[in-house]
């Protein structure tokens, strides 16, 4: 992977300063991560070669700027903060792209403002809501489980590179820090259920065409979340990655990069 | 010194193998495989008979605490409780201790201070009123409160509740968390300006200074015993140094366990099987549960990454002799039980509100009734007058109550 270009946008009275990793070229698309931290690797790299990327890390994941998630108090704080990244990008026109609980931020920020967001994709996103069906806790599960409920193959390079700790005690601690504090500060927008209005607003992006991903073995979010979002989009369409569990993208790079990027160019 | 009773009303007759048959004690124990109603209606009434017999006994004061989906101790409403214990003791010179209602989940918190002045309305004066922030898996599990705002809902809990007591006017609130236009608090307690206030924590280092900045007594409720606080409570003593405040010994709390029979071995033969069931099967939690991410800030989160030697041994490899060794029960005849509260706990933690939990576990009704007899006989009066040579007030306590309670001895 080559280097991304690191900016930073003020937004919400000065409080808040986003960290956006950018690279590439082409239209823009916005990459909103899941509930573990920004990871640029393969998948967004790929999709850097013909878009131009630019990936916010949500407010508090930022080395450095733990404490920016206390200004941003709800989830309508956080859409208007991103609204405003937006406008910042001086972009007509996006595509957005999310993941997990990044995959609800773009449905939420789309549904602000549909005029402005041509496509839309979600890998296994998180938002909607059904009793017997229900969305894992993963702020509830013990550090040996959670590798094994994010990942398809917790031994492989993907987990590894989420989950392994560094050897020197404070590079290791930091790092169980970071991977704790990014899971805390999503999960402030979703506790202690992941329902939180979409059902009410998601009527806004009916029309947006549409891209459902699943990973085959998503121990985390049941694959019938796809038919409840399919059922309320007219224009999905779903993929499933094999071999992949919670993040696809991760998990199966290059698989996942090729039907994001189809999608996207269509 | 002050001595009082405390009482997490447990369930008192789990399965052998309930730790390894279930995940956990708190927030997902099956009700309806693990409980009947009249039994349990048993334990409240057992809870309330062991309490006043303390009461009577001579103990100075009598807890209760609030904790919710549980078998580890299920009184949701302390205050339940306490209103009972506060009519039935309006003849004693007992302090009705809240360690208590909690803050964060009850909305608006303006009924806490209601609750409590209504206590204290009842009682004649005689409340002390802990503000709780909670546990994580009551608070955050059980009642859905996000693990971010824990804390800092607590913080304008605590200043609205403090606000509603002592205001004069009637005024409005315009928080973050809370917004009530007109609070005029019915009734307001007898204890002016407010009730004594106690805030217990589990160690985190922050509370030491909400508790010092309030001028509250600061409790800390270990299971671990006072060798494993020892660290913890002079940090909490060198931050009132560092604040100017003086070294009075009536400003900590410290809750310890306790079992004592008529000697060492017999209190072994009575208590060995029930300090067990208490630590391998009323505290069988999931670890992380205790700190879902976001509920410690990233400071304190930081710090206990870089020193997880803080992290306590698994008590479930632990059996009664340990327990006993490393003073997480102090159990014994009268004498070991005396020497050992008076060295390791009120001297060495300079702690003048103490907290005995007298029922633990599995044991049953006789044998708390014994517990709390020797205890009362034959350790408090050692304890009582510890602190008076130097001459300390209680701010922390029921004004009407501070002089030593008459020696009562034996209840039965």
């Amino acid at each position: 992977m080559t280097e991304t270009r690191r900016q930073t946008v003020t937004v919400w009275q000065g409080r808040v300063r986003l960290g956006v990793h950018v690279k590439g070229e082409g239209p823009a698309v916005v990459f909103f991560h899941g509930p573990w931290g920004l990871t640029w690797a393969g998948f967004l790299d790929t999709l850097a070669q013909r878009f131009t990327v630019y990936a916010p890390e949500h407010p508090g994941t930022t080395p450095g700027e733990p404490d920016t998630v206390y200004h941003v108090d709800s989830l309508w704080d956080l859409v208007l903060c991103y609204d405003e990244l937006l406008e910042h990008l001086r972009v007509p026109e996006v595509m957005l792209v999310g993941h997990s609980f990044g995959a609800m931020v773009a449905c939420e920020v789309a549904a602000l403002r549909p005029s402005r967001v041509r496509r839309l994709v979600l890998l296994d996103p998180i938002g909607l809501w059904r009793d017997d069906a229900p969305v894992t806790n993963w702020m509830l599960l013990g550090p040996q489980e959670l590798p094994d409920h994010v990942f398809r193959n917790a031994e492989g390079p993907a987990a590894k590179a989420m989950f392994d700790v560094p050897d020197d005690p404070e590079a290791g601690a930091l790092a169980r820090t970071r991977l704790t504090w990014a899971m805390g500060a999503t999960g402030k927008f979703i506790w202690p259920i992941p329902d939180k209005g979409l059902k009410k607003r998601i009527h806004r992006i009916q029309a947006l065409p549409t891209l459902l991903v699943w990973g085959e073995g998503d121990r985390l979010v049941p694959r019938v979340y796809a038919e409840e979002f399919s059922r309320r989009l007219a224009h999905t369409r779903t993929e499933i990655v094999k071999d992949a569990g919670h993040a696809p993208h991760l998990e199966q790079p290059e698989a996942t990069a090729r039907v994001v990027e189809t999608f996207l160019k269509d | 010194m002050k001595i009082s009773a405390f009482h997490l009303m447990p369930h008192r007759e789990l399965p052998a193998n309930f730790e390894q048959r279930y995940p956990s004690v708190w927030v997902t124990p099956p009700w309806w495989e693990l409980a009947d109603a009249t039994r349990v209606g048993q334990y409240y009434n057992w809870t309330l008979d062991e309490l006043l017999h303390a009461a009577r006994a001579g103990f100075d004061g009598i807890c209760t605490n609030e904790h919710h989906q549980n078998a580890y101790g299920f009184m949701p409403s302390p205050n339940l409780m306490g209103s009972v214990l506060a009519k039935l003791t309006n003849d004693l010179d007992v302090a009705i201790v809240q360690m208590g209602m909690t803050l964060p989940t009850t909305s608006p918190p303006i009924r806490v201070a209601e609750e409590y002045g209504m206590l204290d309305c009842i009682s004649g004066g005689r409340l002390v009123a802990g503000l709780p922030l909670g546990s994580p898996m009551d608070v955050n599990l059980a009642y859905g409160i996000t693990p971010m705002e824990h804390r800092e809902r607590y913080r304008e809990a605590f200043a609205l509740v403090m606000k509603a007591w002592q205001a004069k006017e009637i005024f409005a609130w315009n928080g973050k968390y809370f917004q009530l236009a007109q609070v005029n608090l019915w009734p307001r307690p007898i204890q002016q300006p407010h009730p004594p206030v106690w805030v217990p924590g589990s160690g985190s280092i922050s509370t030491f200074d909400f508790a010092t900045d309030n001028n509250v007594c600061y409790c800390f409720l270990s299971y671990s015993g006072a060798r494993a606080a020892q660290s913890m409570m002079n940090g909490y003593w060198e931050v009132v140094a560092k604040k100017g405040l003086p070294r009075n010994p009536y400003r900590a709390g410290f809750l310890q366990l306790v079992a004592v029979s008529e000697t060492d071995a017999q209190a072994e033969a009575d208590y060995a099987r029930h300090v067990e069931y208490f630590y391998h099967k009323c505290l069988h939690v999931p670890p992380q549960w205790f700190a879902p991410p976001g509920n410690q800030d990233y400071a304190s989160l930081l710090a206990s990454n870089r020193n997880p030697v803080r992290r306590a041994e698994n008590p479930k490899t632990l059996r009664y002799r340990d327990f006993v060794d490393k003073g997480y029960v102090i159990a014994g005849s009268p004498a070991t039980v005396r020497d050992r509260l008076i060295e390791e706990v009120v001297k060495s933690l300079h702690v003048g509100n103490l907290m005995l939990l007298v029922q633990i576990g599995s044991m049953p009704h006789e044998l708390t009734l014994k517990n709390i007899d020797l205890l009362a006989a034959e350790v408090l009066p050692a304890l009582r007058d510890i602190w008076d040579d130097e001459g300390w007030e209680n701010h922390w306590w029921p004004e009407r109550l501070r002089k030593a309670r008459e020696p009562v001895g034996a209840a039965r």
